[in-house]
């Protein structure tokens, strides 16, 4: 399914990848229609292996034959590459513009690498060490918020832009997180407007449909989990 | 070079986030205010302006403090849209490209080759010394597909990924003198090796980039300082 007038968009996915969605969040948001090309990550296909030969990873956005890839890039593109449609996803302002990309690196470089390393980590230490770290970093994102909405709910004001998609994406993994473990990541107590934004967030006209059902999410990660304890074992 | 009110940089000199940003500012022909940092005992002005991380460098414009070394280029370029060249391409797919490889330089060279810093072991000085080096294969790729041809990644003059790579340039020296590690070797990348010259005979390189001595004189003080710090410890 072409574009029209945006030209051929193409974007190779994984139905389970949180950087996957956010691209999807975005082109929802934008009102640019796509074609959605599953990946298998077991057996990437010739596509991804050529639009990506550095990471060899998705998503990759391919438009008008042209790749593009890392999901915070292709966030920018698209809000670059289809200004006159839909709304913005960065600010107008520089000023705002450069808090917005200061905590889309931060959730990527301090909420994600903790998150990563409290289910992945070697050792329970450095599990536990990934969810300290992991918390604080969703108390400074609740302190982001505030100064980010400014009283609105989304951290782009009345309408979600760039970081809501950053961290919108990763959402449906909070949840499954969440539905394992038996806690609230983004606790009402806690982070209240974190937990009001995620609410918001999901009930988005453009974010509702697109979401991954958490249920087969939490399947998927169960087998995840069990591979990987089957693969720790068959080595031990 | 006219004297910007209110325009503040806080950094260290040897630090590629703080020399990127300072050789954005000359491309500009912006003049500010710089205020080098002691990051053994961080003064209470870097403290205010970057809570979150504490780190240079920090930009500040009219009192309001911009962090990031990345996102602080951005926002160079846009508030100074209309003063000197461009740092990002007009292009949205040229600028895809160009945030990319910057994120790559960051992300995988640069961890890579802090790591033969800091190697405990001879294998470990080995392995980030293979990191390294497919890095710059990496690279070595991008600039001839970036560059078609002309002499900077950017084109016919600098531009934001010159800024990044080229910010790092002083350690790949003090590396060559401290370690004897070649990080570009002319056999190996010839077009990155070659645009290393040109790279250095520029205004921006020549006004911004100090003496390599100073960056092995602040290696070895780390080193008795701190051993075993992290990357971000060492240049932020």
């Amino acid at each position: 399914m072409a574009g029209g007038g945006n030209g051929e968009v193409k974007l190779l996915g994984m139905w389970a990848s949180p950087f996957v969605l956010r691209v999807r969040l975005a082109l929802s948001l934008k009102g640019v229609s796509y074609e959605y090309v599953e990946e298998d990550l077991k057996s990437k296909s010739e596509l991804l292996l050529k639009s990506n030969p550095v990471h060899t990873k998705v998503p990759v956005l391919i438009h008008n034959g042209k790749p593009v890839c890392e999901s915070s890039v292709i966030l920018q593109y698209i809000d670059e590459a289809f200004a006159g449609i839909g709304p913005s996803l960065l600010p107008a302002d520089p000023h705002d513009r450069a808090v917005a990309r200061f905590w889309a690196a931060y959730i990527d470089d301090k909420l994600l690498k903790a998150s990563s390393q409290a289910s992945s980590g070697k050792t329970e230490e450095e599990k536990a060490e990934g969810a300290k770290q992991a918390a604080a970093a969703v108390e400074t994102l609740e302190g982001a918020l505030k100064e980010c909405s400014k009283g609105k709910p989304f951290f782009g004001g009345d309408s979600a832009g760039y970081v809501d998609l950053m961290l919108g994406g990763l959402l449906p993994w909070v949840h499954v997180g969440d539905a394992v473990k038996g806690v609230k990541t983004f606790d009402p107590a806690t982070t209240p407007l974190l937990a009001a934004w995620a609410d918001s967030f999901g009930a988005l006209d453009a974010v509702e449909p697109v979401m991954p059902e958490v249920g087969k999410l939490v399947e998927f990660a169960m087998a995840m989990m069990s591979h990987a304890a089957a693969a720790a074992a068959a080595t031990n | 070079m006219a004297r910007e009110g209110g325009l503040r940089l806080l950094g260290l000199t040897v630090s590629p986030f703080v020399v990127r940003v300072r050789m954005a500012l000359q491309l500009k022909g912006i003049g500010y205010e710089y205020i080098e940092q002691d990051l053994f005992t961080k003064g209470e002005l870097l403290l205010v302006s970057n809570r979150v991380h504490k780190k240079v460098p920090v930009l500040i414009h009219d009192g309001k403090p911009v962090c990031e070394s990345l996102a602080i280029v951005h926002y160079v370029d846009e508030v100074w849209a209309a003063t000197g060249p461009s740092i990002l391409p007009a292009d949205p797919y040229e600028r895809a490209d160009a945030r990319f490889w910057a994120a790559y330089a960051d992300s995988k060279l640069l961890p890579a080759w802090v790591g033969i810093m800091w190697a405990a072991t001879e294998e470990e000085k080995a392995e980030k010394v293979g990191d390294t080096l497919t890095a710059i294969g990496h690279l070595e790729e991008a600039f001839g597909k970036c560059s078609k041809g002309k002499p900077f990644f950017a084109g016919d003059s600098v531009g934001y990924l010159d800024l990044v790579l080229g910010s790092q340039l002083l350690w790949f020296e003090a590396l060559r003198k401290m370690f004897g590690v070649v990080v570009i070797e002319e056999g190996k990348a010839p077009l990155l090796s070659a645009w290393v010259k040109r790279f250095g005979q520029t205004d921006t390189a020549k006004e911004v980039v100090p003496d390599v001595d100073i960056a092995v004189q602040y290696l070895k003080k780390l080193q008795s300082h701190r051993p075993g710090s992290t990357v971000a410890q060492l240049l932020s």
